[in-house]
């Protein structure tokens, strides 16, 4: 789907965005007639320091208001920028800073919905999506870690080499059902019917589940089964000792 | 490990306090930082809670995934700790590994626990289980938020090996406050990931100068990404760690709205500034291309009248 479509048939009741060159902030009606704030890293652009602070302005704005609004994050990016200037600057704390302002809101009661439709990788993924409480997607998304031709690099081992053994454990590889696998994405939406539905389920369950539930996803998954034991385990002694 | 029969003393680790702690271990770290005897590690390499993924790739485990978790006392007070082995797999953070930290401060969230200190030691996500290790990034950039929102304090030390790069740079920006040795690497993308993507012209990873003023304690001090700027001593961190305990940030709106006011001012001041020496020129000091040579005396001297707040703005 693209950007338009996705906005038509989220907010058949229209939305006003503002924005340039991908990065976008606005707000919308959901169908329920309440108000929803919404914030995008759209048309495959590589947030960098300046985009990274623009985003966090915006929802610093909404959070100063108080109301409480759910908050749609967006995401169809590239990696974060990779340049001398951003890294100069001090880009992790300028990611870092931005999915702070989003754990914040969702602990101030603004529910938080990130919305995977195109592509996202590393930084930019933590920042954005990976920073909502409910990550949705669309089939076709394509989140990665890092691309398959660098993990070559690192490992030193050919892509046919890496293709197979991703056959019988995908946790390197990358790919929406590989991610979906791990935890880091709730739900896959259907494309074939309105969102609008679909994203008031997805606020429905959000209020209806308490907290960072990815570990046992990803073990009710298959896809990360030693995570949430060790998680209980360190969790269970360092509660204990007090 | 825990020494048999031995008490706590406060303000005595079993570590000596001059040695340096970037060519130490983790487990050295922790030794010369906590009160002597006072480190409790949870989950430790009796368990063998190895990685179940790197076999796949004909690479040795290890039986603490390069992550300590654990709790003693700082000169008297109860901490949570968690180290890093950046001798193993660069520091990555893969599934286990990972899991350890986000269930450390998880129980600082729900106990309200004192405080928790992370010595970053990493590369970022461990590739060979780069799924994994990008949500347990993630996983942990939440715990440490709301870690701080219940009111406990995370502090974050750096100066190992690997530096603190990836992820690992975006949970370092998490933390309450940090302190920063010379060595002390911070930065997303890595120099060779920048010179792989974008090319020499862009950055020349081999240029150590030019990664050293990039993304070096140095330069994250001036630029109040830290609090502290360490010599590169054990007991210089601890006597940090005692004083960001005593000072640091409290997490919430203030403090976001201050931390967006100081980045934006950022970009304001430094934005067009394609260099490091054009930043400390730009702050005025005389010399900038002498505060890379100079010793930690002479650069605090240097440094200090200078520097950016950090405005207890995280």
């Amino acid at each position: 789907m693209t950007l338009d479509e996705i906005l038509q048939s989220l907010f058949p009741h229209g939305c006003q965005l503002d924005g340039h060159d991908g990065i976008l902030y606005g707000q919308a009606t959901r169908t329920t007639g309440d108000a929803v704030q919404i914030i995008g890293v759209t048309n495959g652009v590589a947030p960098g320091v300046d985009e990274a602070a623009r985003l966090s302005r915006y929802l610093l704005d909404v959070l100063e208001r108080g109301q409480r609004e759910p908050i749609v994050v967006l995401v169809d990016s590239s990696s974060q920028r990779m340049s001398k200037r951003d890294e100069l600057l001090g880009l992790n704390e300028y990611l870092a800073h931005l999915a702070k302002c989003l754990i914040y809101a969702d602990a101030c009661g603004h529910p938080t919905i990130g919305l995977l439709y195109g592509t996202t990788a590393a930084g930019a993924f933590l920042a954005t999506a990976l920073a909502t409480r409910t990550l949705v997607a669309l089939p076709g998304a394509h989140p990665e870690v890092m691309d398959l031709p660098s993990i070559a690099r690192v490992t030193k081992l050919p892509i046919e080499t890496l293709e197979q053994k991703a056959q019988t454990n995908p946790i390197f590889a990358p790919g929406l059902d590989n991610l979906a696998r791990t935890g880091a994405v709730h739900q896959i939406w259907d494309p074939q019917i309105p969102l609008a539905p679909q994203l008031e389920s997805a606020l429905a369950a959000q209020a209806a589940h308490g907290g960072d539930v990815r570990d046992q996803l990803g073990l009710q998954r298959k896809g990360r089964l030693k995570a949430a034991h060790i998680r209980a385990s360190v969790y269970r002694l360092a509660a204990d000792a007090g | 490990m825990k020494p048999a029969l031995q008490p706590a003393v406060p303000g005595e680790p079993s570590y000596g306090a001059a040695i340096t702690w970037y060519e130490s271990t983790a487990r050295q770290r922790i030794a010369g930082l906590l009160d002597r005897g006072s480190f409790n590690e949870f989950v430790g390499p009796m368990q063998r809670e190895t990685s179940p993924h790197l076999a796949m790739f004909d690479l040795p485990a290890q039986f603490d995934d390069g992550m300590i978790v654990g709790r003693g006392t700082l000169d008297g007070n109860a901490v949570l700790v968690a180290a890093q082995e950046g001798r193993f797999m660069g520091g990555s953070f893969g599934e286990v590994h990972g899991a350890k930290l986000t269930g450390l401060l998880r129980a600082a969230r729900d106990t309200q626990s004192s405080a928790v200190l992370i010595l970053f030691d990493t590369g970022g996500v461990r590739l060979q289980e780069a799924n994994a290790g990008e949500l347990a990034i993630a996983e942990i950039m939440r715990a440490v938020y709301e870690a701080r929102l219940a009111g406990v304090p995370v502090i974050g030390l750096v100066g190992g090996r690997a530096g603190c790069f990836g992820g690992g740079g975006l949970i370092a920006a998490c933390c309450s406050a940090l302190a920063v040795s010379e060595a002390g690497r911070i930065s997303v993308s890595g120099p060779e990931v920048i010179e792989t993507h974008r090319g020499i012209e862009e950055f020349d990873s081999r240029d150590r100068a030019l990664v050293w003023r990039t993304t070096g304690g140095k330069h994250r001090w001036l630029c109040g990404s830290a609090e502290r700027f360490v010599d590169d001593s054990i007991g210089a961190f601890r006597e940090a760690a005692l004083a960001l305990l005593a000072h640091h940030a409290a997490a919430g709106l203030d403090s976001l709205l201050r931390e967006q006011a100081r980045l934006e001012r950022r970009l304001v001041r430094f934005g067009d500034c394609d260099d490091a020496l054009h930043i400390w020129r730009a702050m005025g000091a005389g010399l900038p291309a002498a505060l890379p040579e100079l010793d930690y005396a002479g650069f605090m001297e240097q440094g200090a009248p200078i520097r950016e707040a950090s405005d207890d703005a995280r």
